[in-house]
């Protein structure tokens, strides 16, 4: 009982704590972009500070990895298209709006260019280039295989013994997971989906937390990880699914004839909305959370171009206890975020294949259907 | 490369990498990880499965411990009773016995005495016998040795002696 009030406490946390983070960045969001837009109108003069374009700058993905200004770290860029085939180059022949083979890098994205050096937008070609989410999804990937390879040979090393090292700094968050998470939503047959949970959990963290380190991508705050990530939970809930987790959608129980109508559509979006939902929260909390601390941080520097240096020095004490507070909040989301995902994919699929129980249906899940 | 649309490298590129992830993750790490785990859980469940067991195996040696005490005690009493017992009634024996040989020998003693008492009695009544008859032999002879004496005497004897 204490630990089923516990989650629910901590579910709850959760929930306010990325709405409010949500429905801040979106504030954040729209006043950049409108910000940015007004700037573009007006034809701002060069050299005028954007800060709605310095954190689109930075939240989003990049050719090239730039780790301070002036100081880029050039990817390569793999293109393919049918009359071309696959182009591979670095990404610094793009660099400063350079042409280069006839592609051309605007804002962040490579476009075709004709020969009189006009943007064709019906040129067709697919770009995989190993842009900088990539390159961090990379890195974050060669971190977890030799942390965890060491946590695995740890366990061989030490067999029967106490862990030692980083396997004991990470034995409890693995137990955490398989204790908190997957055996009380999955029940009996979590060990069929402990490996992902567990991949999920720390896939997440490590790159939530490797996103707030400066200059670091912003991977998990991309829309395209977070959709891959809730695809698989959905496809996993979906071929795990049992006959009374169809059953439950066609017909659920309890809901009088006259209401089916309504509650079979209901149940069939509901299907969808899980997974949408996880994208969403994991995209826009930590959106959010880059968008607020380099917002705060871009108010130095508006001071500097509305007060001079004067106001710019006086109010970045302030300023930067605010984004140290906010990056310690950022620290707590991180975690946070990760337990979330992981906790409402354990319980997707715990709906999915529990075994039917006329007596406890509908609250064995406590909070699935809030979301 | 916009904010709420998804670019079709990073998917790529991620479904890649997260499955490849995965998959080597779940080979490398997660099995051994969890197997050591579930294998030290056990263990130190069967450990203390067994410490409960042997504290139970000692509660009833224990029992059986103070059982064989307690008869042991009790076996003891009955041992020392039983000695305490003989001693009282070999020691009332020989007092018994002790008695009635130093009754015996009393006895004996007092019949020996009387019978020296006898002896010495008829000895000396012997003796006075002798020893009177020696005095009245000297005195008679004495009386005896002029004639006058003798005649007085028997005529005395004769007075006396009245024949009737």
């Amino acid at each position: 009982m204490m630990r089923l009030s516990i989650n629910k406490f901590l579910l709850a946390t959760a929930l306010i704590l990325s709405s409010l983070v949500g429905a801040r960045a979106q504030e954040h969001n729209q006043e950049g972009e409108a910000h940015a837009q007004h700037e573009g109108e007006a034809a701002a003069p060069k050299g005028k500070f954007n800060v709605g374009e310095m954190i689109m700058h930075h939240i989003k993905d990049d050719h090239g990895w730039e780790f301070a200004h002036g100081l880029t770290l050039p990817l390569p860029v793999i293109l393919y298209s049918k009359d071309r085939g696959l182009e591979v180059f670095s990404s610094s022949q793009l660099a400063h709006g350079h042409e280069y083979n006839g592609y051309k890098n605007e804002h962040g994205k490579i476009h075709r260019v004709d020969a009189a050096g006009k943007v064709d937008h019906e040129a067709k070609f697919y770009n995989f280039s190993i842009t900088k989410n990539v390159a961090s999804l990379l890195l974050s990937a060669v971190i977890m295989i030799l942390v965890f390879s060491a946590v695995s040979s740890g366990y061989a090393k030490n067999k029967g013994k106490a862990p030692k090292g980083i396997q004991s700094f990470l034995e409890p968050i693995i137990l955490f997971v398989r204790d908190e998470i997957a055996k009380p939503s999955i029940g009996p047959k979590y060990t069929k989906f402990l490996p992902y949970l567990l991949t999920l959990f720390f896939f997440i963290l490590i790159n939530n937390l490797l996103g707030l380190l400066p200059g670091a991508a912003n991977l998990t705050g991309n829309i395209a990880v977070t959709l891959v990530l809730s695809v698989i939970t959905f496809l996993i809930v979906t071929f795990s699914g049992n006959k009374h987790y169809w059953l439950h959608i066609l017909k659920p129980t309890g809901v009088p004839v006259a209401l089916l109508p309504i509650m079979i559509p209901v149940e069939i979006v509901g299907v969808f909305m899980k997974p949408l939902s996880l994208m969403i929260r994991l995209f826009a909390n930590i959106t959010a959370g880059h968008i607020i601390i380099l917002s705060l941080l871009g108010l130095i520097f508006m001071a500097n171009h509305m007060g001079g240096m004067g106001t710019s020095i006086a109010i970045s004490p302030v300023v930067l206890f605010f984004t140290l507070f906010l990056n310690l909040i950022e620290l707590l989301v991180a975690f946070l975020q990760a337990f979330i995902f992981t906790l409402l994919t354990a319980m997707y699929i715990g709906s999915a294949v529990e075994e039917h129980h006329e007596a406890d249906h509908g609250i064995g899940y406590e909070g699935v259907e809030a979301h | 490369m916009d904010l709420l649309t998804p670019d079709l490298g990073l998917l790529f590129w991620q479904v890649v990498v997260f499955l490849g992830l995965f998959l080597i993750l779940r080979a490398f790490a997660w099995k051994p990880i969890t197997e050591s785990l579930n294998e030290r859980e056990n263990n130190i469940q069967s450990a203390l499965d067994l410490a409960e067991k042997t504290r139970l195996e000692m509660t009833a040696l224990k029992a059986d411990n103070e059982k064989l005490l307690a008869q042991a005690r009790s076996e003891r009493e009955a041992i020392l009773r039983g000695a305490k017992e003989t001693a009282d009634k070999m020691m009332a024996d020989t007092r018994e016995k002790a008695e009635s040989e130093g009754k015996r020998i009393l006895e004996q003693a007092r019949e020996s005495m009387q019978n020296e008492r006898q002896a010495l009695v008829m000895q000396m009544k012997k003796e006075v016998v002798t020893l009177s008859l020696d005095i009245a032999e000297k005195v008679l002879r004495k009386e005896l040795s002029d004639k006058s004496a003798q005649e007085k005497l028997v005529t005395d004897l004769v007075s006396n002696s009245r024949l009737n």
